[in-house]
């Protein structure tokens, strides 16, 4: 495909061609094909065990720790298929990290949670780690608030700061993707904002996917949606076309509340 | 049928501004109506009447209005839900400014009858019935969510400019023959003007309608 510069979809990150995921005998996710724009935000929304979080957990093999599911299909991440059984999936999640629902900070200091995808890498240079964990911080718009307790225990921070050490801690790695599954549904509509504002901030230099239940929080972050239902891709375009002239019923009646 | 909402009372909000639409648009219908008599039966009292009633046109688009803004800030609508409510927010708009085209009509009126009648008034009721009618199918359609009938009214606007600027080209000729003419004239071409700025609203809001429906916004291109 050209490149476009005017239409992001020319230059994805990840493609996903004729993708079938089946929990033992049953199928939840049907033939998914989409493309993730680079550097943008996408948005998967859809009433609840539609496979959003499945779909998501494809991209970094979350669901490699699930017995009896199976795969069938295409995912590419530039262009390298990551479905391969032969695949290391250790160097994969370290090109696509991921912020999960319930932030899960170890228990150990701000400054260790940060530096700890390095030293399990072999890193141990001060100098190093010092300014990942500077950036890292800065980066998740956190680095005012904890700069000065840097040794503290991350596990003393309230819930909307340690998701936001949970995404410093997924950015130290310099991933090209960063996976969020429901990041704000534990957080007050202020943490929430801060999540929201951070995530507008990292498509600079990252491609953002998120699951949200959260329809309105789909429309505000994201520049692309993708609407799933029964496990199949019922829409799939620009998020301002989404939610103000979509082309599926289906997808009307689900934005507009009419079911879910 | 369209479908309803989980939350019964967001329905119920949605319902209450089309009918306070549709009680607008049926005062603004009788606007016109009356103005146009009170014209040709030449009654005073009755174009009063009417400029007095505009303040109930002007005190539901109030109500409309903020009850949009309710709608907005606490449903945050979607998709054709948003269009309706921005389509609404400016239907009402219209509306009003509608009732004020009547308004004036009705002032020219009064002014005419302190005169002898200038000539019968054949092109102007016809002309008044015709913008009348292209409110009510404009509101018809908007209640319907009827595209074609939408398209209909649009496509009559093009009637009413060719019979306004046939009206005054009528009354320049009586002007030319007679300057005594001139005031009551003037007048009157006032009032076809009036009309077909109405019939302007009329097609403003059919395509708000075709917006609301389809999703396509079809203002200020051409029909085919």
């Amino acid at each position: 495909m050209d490149l476009d510069i005017t239409n992001p979809l020319s230059d994805p990150v990840l493609e996903i061609a004729g993708l079938n995921l089946y929990y033992g005998a049953s199928p939840a996710l049907r033939d998914i094909a989409l493309s993730i724009p680079r550097k943008q935000v996408t948005a998967f929304i859809g009433p609840s065990g539609c496979g959003k979080s499945t779909l998501l957990r494809c991209f970094n093999r979350m669901n490699d720790l699930l017995d009896n599911v199976r795969i069938e299909g295409s995912i590419k991440l530039d262009g390298d298929e990551i479905t391969s059984p032969a695949l290391d999936v250790i160097s994969l999640r370290r090109r696509v990290g991921m912020v999960f629902q319930q932030s899960n900070p170890f228990p150990k200091s701000i400054y260790e949670n940060i530096v700890y995808g390095l030293r399990i890498a072999g890193v141990n240079d001060k100098k190093t780690l010092d300014e990942t964990v500077e950036r890292s911080l800065k980066g998740a718009a956190i680095w005012d608030e904890v700069k000065d307790r840097l040794q503290d225990s991350a596990l003393g921070l309230s819930g909307g700061q340690a998701q936001r050490i949970c995404i410093a801690r997924a950015i130290a790695v310099n991933p090209e993707i960063i996976l969020m599954d429901e990041p704000c549904s534990a957080l007050d509509p202020i943490a929430t904002a801060k999540i929201e504002e951070l995530i507008n901030e990292l498509k600079d230099l990252y491609t953002v996917v998120i699951v949200t239940h959260n329809m309105q929080q789909a429309a505000r972050v994201s520049d692309y949606t993708a609407f799933l239902y029964l496990g199949e891709l019922v829409e799939y375009g620009e998020t301002k076309k989404i939610f103000t002239n979509p082309d599926n019923r289906h997808t009307e009646d689900y934005i507009t509340g009419r079911f879910g | 049928m369209e479908r309803e909402h989980i939350i019964k009372q967001y329905d119920a909000e949605l319902n209450e501004i089309r009918t306070l639409l549709l009680e607008m648009g049926g005062k603004v219908e009788a606007m016109i109506s009356n103005s146009i008599k009170s014209l040709v039966d030449r009654d005073s009292q009755l174009a009063e009447r009417t400029i007095l009633s505009d303040h109930e046109i002007n005190h539901l688009e109030v109500v409309i209005d903020e009850k949009c803004l309710e709608v907005l800030a606490r449903r945050q609508p979607a998709a054709r839900d948003l269009r309706f409510i921005t389509l609404a927010l400016k239907i009402v708009t219209d509306l009003e400014r509608i009732g004020d085209q009547c308004g004036s009509i009705c002032s020219r009126v009064k002014e005419l009858n302190e005169e002898p009648p200038l000539k019968p008034y054949i092109d102007l009721p016809r002309l008044a019935e015709f913008t009348s009618r292209m409110v009510q199918e404009s509101l018809d359609a908007f209640v319907r969510g009827d595209e074609q009938l939408a398209i209909r009214v649009c496509e009559n606007d093009q009637f009413v400019d060719d019979l306004n600027v046939q009206i005054q080209r009528e009354l320049l000729t009586f002007m030319m023959e007679d300057p005594s003419s001139i005031s009551r004239a003037l007048r009157l071409n006032y009032i076809s003007k009036y009309l077909e700025r109405i019939a302007d609203h009329a097609t403003n809001v059919a395509e708000m309608v075709i917006f609301m429906v389809k999703g396509k916004d079809i203002r200020h291109t051409t029909f085919s």
